[in-house]
């Protein structure tokens, strides 16, 4: 790639004010940096990775307002977390989360377990009890 | 407590890393050098291991690899810490600012504050270097931004003890020994030769071989898994190709410009020409996310599309296949 053929698309990095740096030739052949505002490509796939993210939210829920699963995966998903993920921060097997995720169960954990939740996802455990759309 | 440090930006957070720790210690090594001679340059396909809901793809060694290898092959000796507590983390951290070495951190992306929210993912291999402390504050000098920047005490401990894959667990490195003077010669060739050897190695998941079988999934997928998530698929992969703070075609033109460079200090001028080819390369896979981001922008679920940048990838294999084997034999 050319200096000049660096791309200097529109995209969400401008916003924090960070540029990409590129590695580019010049008029001369020679190996130089250049700085990116983005490029559309990888604009679209994040773009993309994000409307993804924010259905599987959107989804997630609908699905605790029909009680079907807990505010525990509705969180997750906000915090674009897998179940591997939640459970690695959480401390526990991915199987007892995943069982966390049925609202009988939900119900009945405890205040302690409630508090590690609600500090991962950065709410209070109140919060995390009374689910509000 | 401010030590003096030289904030330089780079294209790659461990290449960067690599780069100003060894210009504070008065050995000024080029990025790309770092990359080449620690054999940072890949292809790996991982099927079986998912992130965001999508195979793995990577274009560059396993992170704190480069480090090591480049290390090793020059002479330099390496501390590495891991902890268990945050508190002997927050303390070791510390006590090595108060003697004026500012260190590397592995830390997680996802609750670093100075980034966009849409490129926070859970994605544990960033790096970056501590060079002071103000009271509760850290000076962060962070490769991929443009300036130094800083992070409470509490926001550095949520990064250094972020979880999932690769959980850094406080990951703290320094290197602590030097050669008298720095030898590059040998540690390009060994860094070449690695290079050529794992790429065109004989195993389906690295180098020419997973761009291969990669380009065989690619073909496949519209029917197997339908064009939503073959759409979800072709973006993981431009993603990790344009991978923040790598930039368009990212690890190629690093590649590149590395030879150019050994090309100098070699004398060497087979190298040159080889950087001239690698360019070419990094100019196709750019063309190769340009056209894959055309089918998931339209949402297109035409196999046409699908089997043309499968076409592509597979002449990009058998570019880089060439490549390796010519370059393997120049130095």
């Amino acid at each position: 790639m050319k200096k000049k053929e660096v791309p200097q698309d529109h995209s969400n990095l401008a916003s924090a004010n960070i540029k990409d740096m590129v590695y580019a030739v010049d008029e001369n052949g020679e190996y130089t940096t250049e700085l990116s505002t983005g490029w559309e490509p990888k604009t679209i796939a994040l773009d993309n990775a994000i409307k993804e993210i924010e259905a599987r939210v959107e989804d997630a829920r609908q699905r605790v307002l029909k009680k079907e699963t807990s505010p525990i995966e509705y969180y997750m998903e906000l915090h674009k977390m897998d179940l591997p993920i939640l459970a690695s921060y959480i401390g526990l097997w991915k199987w007892r989360v995943k069982r966390h995720f049925k609202p009988s169960v939900f119900k009945r954990l405890s205040t302690k377990t409630l508090q590690k939740y609600a500090e991962v996802f950065e709410v209070t455990v109140e919060q995390l009890k009374h689910f509000e759309s | 407590m401010q030590i003096d440090f030289t904030h330089k930006q780079a294209a790659h957070c461990e290449n960067g890393v690599v780069s100003n720790l060894m210009r504070h210690n008065g050995f000024e090594v080029s990025e790309p050098m770092v990359f080449g001679i620690g054999s940072g340059l890949l292809f790996s396909y991982l099927p079986f291991l998912k992130v965001n809901y999508a195979p793995v793809f990577t274009y560059r060694a396993m992170p704190g690899l480069i480090f090591n290898r480049f290390a090793k092959r020059t002479g330099i000796k390496v501390k590495r810490e891991k902890f268990k507590n945050p508190v002997d983390a927050k303390a070791r951290l510390d006590a090595n600012l108060e003697k004026d070495n500012p260190v590397g951190l592995q830390v997680g992306v996802y609750s670093l504050p100075y980034f966009p929210e849409e490129y926070r993912f859970h994605f544990n291999a960033h790096n970056m270097v501590v060079y002071g402390r103000e009271g509760d504050t850290y000076l962060i000098s962070d490769p991929v931004m443009e300036s130094v920047t800083t992070l409470t005490a509490k926001e550095l401990e949520k990064v250094r003890f972020a979880k999932g894959a690769f959980a850094p667990k406080g990951h703290m490195y320094y290197p602590i020994s030097f050669p008298e003077t720095l030898q590059l010669d040998k540690a390009i060739e060994m860094g070449i030769k690695q290079t050529s050897r794992d790429m065109l190695a004989p195993v389906p998941i690295v180098g020419v071989k997973a761009m291969r079988w990669v380009a065989s999934n690619i073909r496949k997928w519209p029917k197997k898994i339908g064009p939503k998530k073959a759409n979800h698929y072709l973006g993981q992969i431009v993603r990790m190709q344009e991978e923040i703070g790598t930039g368009g075609g990212g690890f190629r033109y690093i590649y590149a410009a590395f030879l150019q460079e050994s090309g100098r200090v070699l004398n060497n001028a087979r190298l040159s020409e080889l950087s001239q080819e690698m360019t070419e390369i990094g100019d196709l896979w750019r063309d190769f996310a340009l056209d894959a981001s055309r089918i998931y922008k339209n949402r297109s679920a035409q196999s046409d599309g699908y089997n043309k940048i499968a076409h592509q990838l597979e002449t990009i294999a058998d570019r880089e296949a060439i490549f390796f084997k010519t370059l393997k034999k120049s130095v």
